[in-house]
Formats: structure tokens, C-alpha cells, sequence
């Protein structure tokens, strides 16, 4: 690409915003990412997001930003899901698919409640990296420096629940309690994610960067490390291609990461698989 | 004899309706290597997990040193009989024995030096030092379950509970881990479940053969004399049939 052209992208607030944003969220989805995709939680980290469909209603109905509505939403998702899982032995995946759907038919309830249309809809379903303003920024700089503080006070916890739920319960660790806080923290980063890629497709940033991050790595640090970089090469990569061409941003990122993830797992195959 | 370390008094255990151990009474005293033998589904893993904590007695009661099962993680290691776990996931044998130190750990604060030390001294007992940055799922079924046993020890319990630690492995590899329990002999005190009725009784201080309910053996006795054993190989089963089986599963 010609370097004017580029030196002039980057001149513009919005394309800085852009950067920003991708990067805030590559740190969040590397880090959680890797949690999702080891414990294999991808479908529950779905079910979290879309419910939180919910909380954008309730924040068109209210008035206020919808990203507000999406914490508690989220948070009660992530709760929820891991209660009747744990407690109550539901199946999980149905209690996936309930939530799911319930809070997308709360959103759309909502939405329908409020009075005249609802702007930007589009971008919080499928998110609009070129359109985060800087009050979000900050929202997300906060989540993001939460998410990383209670990570690096609990990695090893996190580590001994994922890799072996029953050993953490003998070693005298509340791994129930530690499951809750971990899908709290996926919910967080949902909503770190939402101006991104929207809700629709945070379930691919969340698994993606880390599942290809995973081929590479040996300890659960460096899969982090590698899964924020591949996260944020993604999206980068997606905001470009998406401005050049004039595509849905969020759209475009989560193609690259799909794309990039068929080609690791065709190189895989070729290479003689593991 | 010393301190008792488990006490088990008139236990029983119904999971999902079905009766898997009933007015079992057993006393584990330090220094003990305890094998526990019998059939599928007579309850040897469940005791293990009640002794653990993990799961709850119906009826009577279980203390272990002194107090609640599950109370005192630092004194107890554990060796599952298998795991099943991500063959992917990126963890090297180091990674996996550190988590025996879990129950050791201050809360919020990094592994230390003992703690390394600790992970060290464990693989070095388990013989598996120049795997130390393997890749867990890289090992074979022998290597895991001797990484296994040295996660338990690197928490350095005063109590080891081993189920069926030679299920998933060869006989030469099962060799290598009873020689390991009998180094081990002694150090601490050993609950193991096994399959391997004939090769344990060289093994251990004493038997009790699980199913629903108990009966003890003490060191060197009783097994040598059951006359089918020696036929069949198999002392157990011919020491249950001196007992009509009783504690048949309650409706």
C-alpha cells in the first residue's frame, strides 16, 4: 500500500479511535480467548453474548448508551448459564439456548417499546470499528485493565479449573466459584468486544485468535500473548481491507480470522497433522 | 499403633438411588499403605472421593486427620485414575506437577523458590526429569500417570490416594510404578485402589476388598490361604466367596 495513503488514514480521529479500539479488544479476547478455547466454552461465550442483545433494548429503552444495558445483561448470562449448569444440572447447552434466546427476544422487545427507530443498531449487531467513540474508549480501557488485573491474580486458578476441574476442588479451590468468575470475565470482554465485531460474532475474536494461538504455543502465557497479537493482526488487517473496499468492518475482520484459521488448519492437515 | 488418619464409621453411600456402600468401618493408621481391591462398581472410587471430600456420606461418618473430608487439601495428594483432558492443551510436565503446589499456596502470591524445589524434587521421585518441558499430552499413558503421582507429591501430603494408578498401562510400566509406591512406603501414608489383586499384595501392609461392604485383611495373612486364589490367581474373589456376598444393593 502507498504510504501516503496510509499516513493520511491514520490522520483521522476516527481511524485512530479504530486502532485503539482493535487493540484494547485484541488484549481482553487473546487472554480470555485462550481460557474459552482450552475449557471449551466457545458455545457458552455465544450464549453470554447474544443475550446480551438484551441489554442494548433495555438501553434503547432507556435512553442511555446501550453499551451500559449490556453489563448486567451479560453478567447475569454468564451467571445464570453457570449456575443452572453447576448447581442445578441443567445441560448446558440448553441452558445456553434458553438464555440465548430469551435475551435476544427481550432486545427485540424492547426496541420495539422505544419510540421512533433505533440508530446504529446494525453496529452493535455486527459491530462498527470505525465508529467507537471515545467515551466507549474509556469504557473499554477500564474493562480491559479489570480484566487483565483479576487474570494475573488468578491465572494458576483459572489454569487448575480448566485443565482439571476435580484436582482444583481437591487442592481446596472453590472451582465453582472460580467458573462463575471466569464466565464474569467472558462477559466483560463481551462487551469490550460488542463495538468491534457485534454481538452476532464476538463467539469467533473469542475463539479464533486463541484456537490458532494454541498450534504454536506451550504454556498457557504464551498462548495469551500470541492470541492477543493474532487478534489484533485480524482486525487490522479487517479494517483495512474493510476501508479499501468499503465493506461492514466487523464483517471483514472475522473473515480474515477465519480465513487465517481454515489456512493454519489446512497447513496442519498437509503437513502430516497432529 | 499411631494416629489414626482416616476413620471411617458405619459409612454408607447411595449415589442416584443405587446403594454403593453400606456400613463400611475402616481405620487407616499413619504409615499404612492400604490396597483396596474388588470388583467394578463395588465402591472403590467412591470411598476415595468421600475420603476427598468430593462427594457426601448418606449415613455415618468419615474423618480424615481428625477433621471433615476435604478440610486439610495441604496433607492429602490425590492420583486420578485417568484423565481426560485436551491432548492440544499447552501445559509441559513442569507446568502440570506446579499444580500440585496449588494447595500449598499463599493466596495472590507467585510460586516461589520452594515451591520449584519442590516440583523438582517430585519428577525427580517419579523419574521423569528429562521430561520436565514435555508437553503433557506428548507423554505416553506410563509417563502421564508417574507425571500424575508427581503432582500429588509435589504438594508433599502426608496422605497419598491413588485410583487404580496402573489401570491404563502396561505390565512392565505397572513394575516401575509399584516400585515407586514402595519407595514411598513408609514416607507417608498410601490409599490405593487396584485392579492388580495378585501384584498388590506384595505391596501393601494391608487389603480390603470393597464391595458395597468390607472386609480387612492385615498383613500377610488370610490371602495366601484362600486355596482357589491360587488357583484362579486371584486371592480376592476367593476371599469374598468365604462370605456369602452380603450388602447386595438395596432396591
Amino acid at each position: 500500500m502507498n504510504e501516503t495513503i496510509f499516513g493520511g488514514i491514520l490522520g483521522f480521529e476516527f481511524m485512530q479511535n479504530a486502532i485503539l479500539a482493535a487493540l484494547l479488544s485484541s488484549i481482553a479476547c487473546g487472554i480470555i480467548g485462550t481460557f474459552v478455547v482450552v475449557k471449551r466454552i466457545s458455545f457458552i461465550s455465544g450464549g453470554i453474548a447474544h443475550t446480551a442483545f438484551g441489554g442494548i433494548g433495555l438501553g434503547y429503552y432507556l435512553g442511555v448508551n446501550p453499551l451500559l444495558g449490556v453489563i448486567p445483561f451479560s453478567l447475569a448470562a454468564a451467571l445464570g448459564i453457570g449456575i443452572l449448569g453447576k448447581k442445578l444440572k441443567v445441560s448446558e447447552d440448553t441452558a445456553i439456548g434458553t438464555f440465548w434466546a430469551a435475551g435476544m427476544s427481550l432486545g427485540v422487545i424492547l426496541i420495539g417499546l422505544t419510540p421512533g427507530y433505533a440508530p446504529d443498531l446494525f453496529s452493535y449487531l455486527f459491530g462498527n470499528i470505525l465508529t467507537v467513540p471515545t467515551g466507549d474508549l474509556v469504557m473499554i480501557m477500564l474493562l480491559d485493565i479489570f480484566i487483565v488485573g483479576v487474570v494475573l491474580l488468578f491465572n494458576r486458578e483459572f489454569l487448575a479449573i480448566s485443565f482439571d476441574e476435580e484436582y482444583a476442588e481437591v487442592s481446596g479451590l472453590k472451582s465453582t466459584a472460580l467458573y462463575l468468575l471466569l464466565l464474569s470475565l467472558i462477559a466483560l470482554t463481551v462487551v469490550v468486544m460488542v463495538r468491534v465485531v457485534g454481538i452476532v460474532m464476538v463467539i469467533a475474536l473469542l475463539s479464533v485468535p486463541a484456537a490458532i494461538a494454541r498450534n504454536f504455543s506451550r504454556s498457557i502465557p504464551s498462548m495469551m500473548a500470541m492470541a492477543t497479537v493474532f487478534s489484533f493482526l485480524f482486525s487490522i488487517a479487517g479494517l483495512v481491507l474493510s476501508y479499501m473496499f468499503d465493506l461492514a468492518s466487523g464483517a471483514t475482520i472475522i473473515l480474515v480470522a477465519a480465513s487465517a484459521f481454515f489456512l493454519v488448519q489446512g497447513w496442519r492437515f498437509l503437513s502430516g497433522g497432529r | 499403633m499411631s494416629e489414626p488418619v482416616i476413620v471411617c464409621d458405619r459409612l454408607a453411600v447411595r449415589l442416584g438411588g443405587i446403594q454403593v456402600l453400606n456400613g463400611l468401618t475402616l481405620s487407616v493408621f499413619q504409615g499404612d499403605f492400604l490396597g483396596i481391591v474388588g470388583p467394578n462398581g463395588g465402591g472403590k472410587t467412591t470411598l476415595l472421593r468421600v475420603i476427598l471430600g468430593l462427594e457426601r456420606p448418606t449415613e455415618g461418618s468419615v474423618r480424615v486427620f481428625g477433621g471433615e473430608p476435604g478440610s486439610q487439601p495441604k496433607r492429602t495428594g490425590y492420583v486420578p485414575q485417568r484423565l481426560f483432558f485436551d491432548r492440544d492443551f499447552p501445559l509441559t510436565v513442569g507446568g502440570l506437577v506446579l499444580m500440585g503446589r496449588l494447595s500449598r499456596r499463599r493466596f495472590f502470591l507467585p510460586y516461589g523458590e520452594e515451591d520449584r524445589q519442590a516440583v523438582d524434587e517430585a519428577i525427580r521421585t517419579v523419574g521423569l526429569q528429562n521430561l520436565h518441558d514435555r508437553q503433557v499430552g506428548a507423554l505416553s499413558g506410563g509417563e502421564l500417570q508417574r507425571a500424575l503421582i508427581a503432582r500429588a507429591l509435589a504438594g508433599e501430603p502426608e496422605l497419598l490416594l491413588l485410583d487404580e494408578p496402573t489401570a491404563s498401562i502396561d505390565p512392565a510400566m505397572k513394575t516401575g510404578v509399584y516400585d515407586l509406591l514402595d519407595s514411598l512406603r513408609g514416607r507417608m501414608t498410601i490409599v490405593m485402589v487396584s485392579h492388580d489383586t495378585g501384584v498388590i499384595t506384595k505391596h501393601v501392609t494391608r487389603i480390603a476388598c470393597l464391595n458395597c461392604t468390607l472386609d480387612m485383611h492385615e498383613e500377610g495373612s488370610s490371602l495366601k490361604r484362600a486355596p482357589i486364589g491360587d488357583i484362579y490367581d486371584y486371592p480376592v474373589d476367593a476371599i469374598l466367596h468365604n462370605h456369602p456376598q452380603s450388602g447386595e444393593s438395596e432396591p
